[in-house]
């Protein structure tokens, strides 16, 4: 290779945790500048998640009381069900030109790999959240500006997100991934939903803290759990 | 630099490496050659450390695979059959990307040199995706050479590129080495290999049947004898 190309350049060698935290960042970079491109993602999302809020705000035709009974139910209908087509679509552009083989030759923990990924997905799904919360609240005539329910949706999302990039990795892998996905992905997050519909009802009803706190608490230890079983588990699951 | 011993790998029920054995020196350019489904790939992934091999030992550089996996990693470059390239990205922005996964320090000059080596300096700024095959080919041999790496893992690099795109890669792997970095390539084109490896690796059933030095044999030659070693086997 020609001299000028082997000047001034060399690759350090950083400590580990310099290193780690370096590659969660590219990674998030490189998502965040790739979808800025190309908006696929999140336009795929929005409209999904304005469609259902729709149907079911044409389909239900709820009187004032109803609505606010079915609020947290249908906005985390909406998120998982937008959130799957995120996820899939986050995984497959890693799939598309063997991009997934160039992350894993890289060579830093693989778990920050999986910790870049997660954390893009969850800005995606929170951007689509900030955007659907606001239009939800104008169709529905229901404040969701409410602080419990912003932390209950961003508890919520943290352990969806946490299981869903770690599930769409192993799915992407497969050749049904897009099928796979959905159905490995909700058995696991049922007690998520469950914790989050619950908290979220609590607080659109002005339920009081302590019967809302359980469900805050399963939502906390299910993203403590699954983030650090993702954590030890993500180098087995790229495995080939 | 590479050394391989009863390396053994299975697919399901279907064994691909039969207790196969390779080493490679530094500085070495070896072609791997062989029939379709032979297991040039799978060789090629088990020494990425994109894939585990069921029995065997692999060192690379001195490392173990795979419980010494990120120190090999640090000094692999690969090439694949696809460009391992977002295509939502810019050719800069790529390499921009892996370079920070490989911590290689003064990026944005190693940038400008690499895009120089490969002829994309005026297509820096271009989406990858809006890029030809031979193209993305050249800029994934740059993605490769990026962070300077002692060994260069090639699957097929020649594969779907025009004259001019193999003209551009082979002056590319010259140069690499020219540097004395340690190349293992595959390829079907036994034209190009002959042009450019010092050592001709023939691998048929899982294992490597034959090897010859280039100095051993004339590049009108070399046809003849991988097809009496390929039918032989």
């Amino acid at each position: 290779m020609s001299d000028n190309l082997r000047d001034s350049y060399q690759v350090t060698n950083p400590r580990p945790l310099t290193n780690f935290f370096h590659a969660v960042w590219a990674v998030v970079w490189k998502d965040i500048s790739a979808e800025l491109r190309s908006r696929e993602l999140i336009s795929a999302m929005f409209v999904f998640s304005l469609l259902v809020i729709l149907i079911f705000n044409f389909a239900l035709e709820l009187d004032a009381r109803a609505r606010e009974n079915v609020t947290a139910g249908v906005i985390w209908v909406t998120f998982a069900f937008a959130g799957t087509l995120g996820l899939n679509r986050s995984m497959s552009m890693e799939k598309d030109r063997g991009c997934l083989d160039g992350l894993l030759l890289a060579p830093v923990d693989r778990s920050a790999i999986y910790f870049g990924k997660a954390i893009g997905n969850l800005i995606f799904m929170f951007l689509v959240e900030i955007i659907v919360l606001p239009i939800y609240t104008v169709l529905y005539n229901v404040n969701l500006f409410v602080p419990g329910l912003i932390i209950t949706i961003i508890l919520g999302s943290l352990g969806y997100v946490a299981v869903g990039t770690l599930l769409s990795t192993m799915a992407i892998q497969a050749r049904t991934r897009d099928i796979l996905l959905p159905i490995l992905l909700f058995p696991l997050v049922i007690p998520v939903l469950l914790a989050a519909v619950k908290a979220s009802s609590g607080f659109l009803q002005g339920v009081s803290y302590d019967e809302i706190s359980p469900w805050l608490n399963i939502l906390i230890v299910y993203d403590v759990i699954f983030t650090a079983i993702a954590y030890m588990v993500f180098d087995y699951v790229v495995e080939e | 630099m590479i050394k391989v011993r009863r390396l053994v790998k299975r697919y399901g029920s279907k064994p691909v490496l039969r207790g196969l054995d390779f080493d490679v020196l530094s500085g070495e350019f070896v072609a791997l050659l062989g029939p379709n489904g032979v297991g040039k790939t799978t060789l090629l992934r088990i020494l990425a450390s994109l894939s585990k091999p069921m029995s065997g030992e692999v060192f690379i550089a001195g490392f173990r695979l795979p419980s010494q996996a990120a120190a090999v990693r640090r000094r692999l470059g690969v090439v694949s059959h696809q460009p391992l390239l977002y295509g939502d990205l810019t050719a800069e922005e790529n390499l921009r990307f892996y370079g920070r996964m490989y911590s290689v320090s003064n990026l944005e000059n190693r940038i400008d040199k690499v895009l120089a080596l490969i002829g994309l300096s005026r297509r820096r700024r271009d989406l990858v995706r809006t890029f030809s095959r031979g193209m993305q080919q050249r800029l994934a041999i740059g993605r490769a050479v990026l962070h300077d790496p002692e060994v260069m893992l090639l699957d097929e690099p020649h594969t779907g590129l025009d004259q001019d795109a193999c003209a551009m890669l082979n002056h590319v792997l010259g140069e690499v080495a020219a540097r004395g970095r340690t190349v293992v390539m595959t390829s079907h084109d036994l034209s190009v290999a002959g042009n450019l490896a010092t050592r001709f690796d023939i691998l048929s059933h899982g294992k490597i049947a034959a090897s010859v030095q280039r100095s051993e044999i004339d590049p009108d030659g070399l046809m003849a004898y991988y097809r009496k070693i390929v039918n032989e086997v």
